[in-house]
């Protein structure tokens, strides 16, 4: 009987092999699906899973079969946990996801010596790409906004002196001192950086505002972890009333998430804030993007561009899928494949650049005002085209080895 | 007006302002664990609840944000009543790790709950127009929404102080907390006593989730991001101490805006140095019974 099975699935083997083969490639996808930061999970999930819906057909006879596992807190080792799982039980080819960048720092051993391509959709400090020849990242170094508002706050926002202010774990020291490096040499003045405590509570902002406004500068650059943060640093800047005291707010996109922005308020206009996305981004693909995510998730749930580079990631992913005929076994030739790839989404032209392994994007510098219907906006005032990793660039600190 | 008064004026307002958010989530707290000797680390999810019925009313039902409160302080306060009766009476004579279980197992649950319905999305709450911008006092604007906090936490402190120190109820519950066996062998009704002053905890509990909403954004986990908090406040106060609560809330709210103005790169270490400090020299907390 035995013997009768095993002859039978042999010849299966064989004529799948030897025709149309049909893989299923295992993909982890590893987001915070709980805790304070879930709603940053959900954005790319949500991308994902739309991403993956629509284009079924596109892998064809391959599938996919998705396996999700909670990030959870941006310390790094529930993430270490569960993907070394993911890895060891369940024979992954492929992880993504990683909102955290303490998670992909923690694994980045774990993923070289399973040799398992590791695709970011958004962990944003700057070096983790040098920390795997098996990392991809489709998202964003932090410096890819924070390097050019540097000089684009000095020349075209008219900040002559800045205090900065940000989240203390490595994405927020990397923004601030990419910020830092692009504005010193366009000639501005840094006054004041403050720490202001860990990622996994929301602190009250207003004592450190408070000393920011008692120092008068012309602008005030703020790195915040997207989500539940951004909602009360908004709060404490309109509070304190720093907009009249002629104290501008600037910073990464992190500032504004898309989905979060109709809460915010009077206090968010006025707002400037350099990225690589917005809802209101004008090109063909974002409109179809956002089209769909709407009639997928209701008129209520926007899209925001965790989301943009999660569609994007899935993209390159199934890309890479049929490139490879469904065969994702060795990441080395994975990794290969996604070198140089590119493409229009909903973030306009994005490449992978090969020498890193890192994206590369246009940034828009983007200013929030009341649309005509009430609701708040963001317009794009100028635009940075085809921007690299700066830090990688440079050779800054990490960024160099 | 010279910087380094501004400066200090800065600090006390704003740390007052934190402290009166600590004091009020926190009294209910220390009065159950004086009390019961009962530790309820579901206190947060009491004070969650508050919240998202505010976010509820104000969003959905058009309800001022005042009314809101009030509205949610009563519901939760009703609410926790069963919970009291048939859930966490049957545990009073237990130790404490089974309370805790099963206290944190209700947070856990309350937010499981919590994110089915509400999602994890950070939830804010429209204010009215008198507390959005600033008031002017003549030599300095302050933000009206912290003044706000300030004048409502000085009103209930008042209250409090009346309720627990003048009336004959107040008489009642200290007596209890000083000395259970003797209070219920004079005829108090210590049960009854406790489920009023539990069903009075959670209702502050609730007032203050709905007051942090504008200072921290609602999201289901503030049931127990912020409990650390509430149970240092508890701790430094001393057990039962409604003196020791205040005393515990503004210290530490002073102390670590304090901090975070002066000494960022310190980061949120100062709230626990004042506790490490406190608890060596007065191990019972403030006001606790040694």
């Amino acid at each position: 009987m035995h013997l009768l099975r095993w002859l039978g699935m042999a010849a299966v083997a064989l004529a799948m092999g030897g025709y149309a083969h049909a893989a299923t490639v295992k993909i982890g996808v590893v987001l915070p699906y709980s805790g304070a930061n879930a709603d940053l999970g959900h954005q790319i999930d949500k991308a994902f899973d739309l991403y993956v819906k629509l284009h079924a057909n596109d892998i064809a006879p391959h599938k996919v079969e998705i396996i999700k596992r909670d990030e959870g807190p941006p310390t790094g080792a529930q993430a270490k946990t569960v993907t070394t799982e993911l890895i060891t039980n369940d024979k992954v080819q492929v992880v993504t996801g990683f909102v955290f960048s303490p998670s992909a720092i923690a694994l980045a051993p774990v993923i070289t010596q399973a040799k398992v391509p590791m695709i970011i959709a958004n962990a944003g400090t700057a070096w983790i790409t040098n920390l795997s020849p098996y990392i991809v990242r489709l998202s964003f170094s932090m410096w890819h906004p924070a390097y050019p508002m540097g000089a684009y706050a000095y020349d075209k926002i008219g900040c002559k002196t800045v205090a900065m202010a940000y989240t203390d774990f490595p994405p927020g020291k990397d923004s601030t001192e990419a910020f830092r490096t692009g504005y010193e040499k366009a000639g501005g003045k840094i006054v004041d950086s403050i720490p202001m405590g860990s990622p996994v509570q929301v602190p009250d902002f207003t004592p450190f505002f408070q000393k920011i406004k008692d120092e008068h500068p012309d602008c005030m650059y703020v790195f915040i972890p997207s989500g539940a943060h951004a909602a009360g640093v908004m709060k404490a800047y309109g509070e304190l009333g720093m907009r009249k005291a002629g104290i501008k707010l600037i910073g990464p996109m992190d500032l504004i998430p898309d989905n979060k922005l109709q809460d915010m308020g009077e206090a968010a206009i006025g707002t400037i804030v350099m990225g690589h996305y917005a809802r209101d981004l004008d090109n063909p693909q974002n409109k179809a993007f956002v089209a769909e995510w709407h009639k997928a998730y209701g008129p209520d749930s926007y899209p925001d561009f965790m989301s943009a580079a999660g569609w994007d990631t899935m993209h390159a992913i199934f890309d890479t899928i049929k490139k490879l005929n469904g065969d994702l076994s060795d990441g080395a030739k994975v990794v290969d494949a996604l070198k140089g790839w590119s493409t229009n989404g909903p973030r306009g032209h994005v490449m992978i650049d090969p020498a890193t392994r890192d994206i590369v994007q246009d940034e828009h510098a983007m200013e929030v005002y009341r649309q005509p219907d009430g609701k708040l906006g963001e317009r794009v005032l100028g635009t940075v085209k085809a921007v690299k990793d700066e830090c990688k660039v440079l050779k800054v600190g990490r960024c160099a080895s | 007006m010279p910087h380094i008064v501004s400066i200090a004026v800065s600090i006390l307002f704003d740390g007052l302002a934190y402290a009166m958010f600590l004091f009020i989530t926190s009294v209910g707290l220390s009065v159950t664990m004086g009390l019961m000797n009962f530790v309820n680390l579901a206190h947060g999810a009491f004070a969650m609840a508050g919240g998202y019925i505010v976010v509820t009313l104000t969003r959905s039902s058009g309800v001022d944000f005042v009314p809101a409160l009030i509205i949610a302080a009563v519901t939760v306060g009703a609410a926790s009543v069963p919970f009291e009766r048939y859930l966490y009476r049957r545990l009073y004579k237990a130790t404490d790790l089974e309370q805790v279980l099963l206290t944190i197992g209700l947070a856990f649950m309350a937010i499981a709950v919590f994110t089915y319905f509400y999602g994890p999305i950070p939830k804010s709450v429209p204010l009215p127009r008198w507390l959005q911008g600033d008031v002017n006092l003549g030599f300095r604007a302050f933000p009206s929404y912290r003044a706000f906090l300030i004048v409502l936490g000085a009103a209930l402190i008042a209250v409090l102080w009346y309720a627990f120190e003048r009336t004959n109820i107040g008489a009642k519950i200290r007596a209890a907390v000083d000395n259970r066996r003797m209070a219920e062998s004079v005829g108090i009704n210590v049960d009854r006593l406790f489920t009023l002053t539990f069903a009075l905890g959670s209702a502050l509990a609730a007032l203050g989730g709905g007051l942090a909403i504008q200072l921290f954004g609602l999201t289901p986990s503030f049931a127990v991001i912020y409990l650390v908090l509430f149970l240092i406040v508890v701790a430094v106060g001393g057990l039962g101490s409604l003196k020791g609560t205040l005393l515990a809330a503004l210290i530490l709210g002073v102390f670590d805006t304090a901090g975070k103005y002066l000494l960022a790169d310190a980061g949120g270490f100062f709230i626990y140095a004042v506790t490490v400090l406190v608890l060596l020299v007065k191990p019972a907390g403030f006001y606790g019974r040694e």
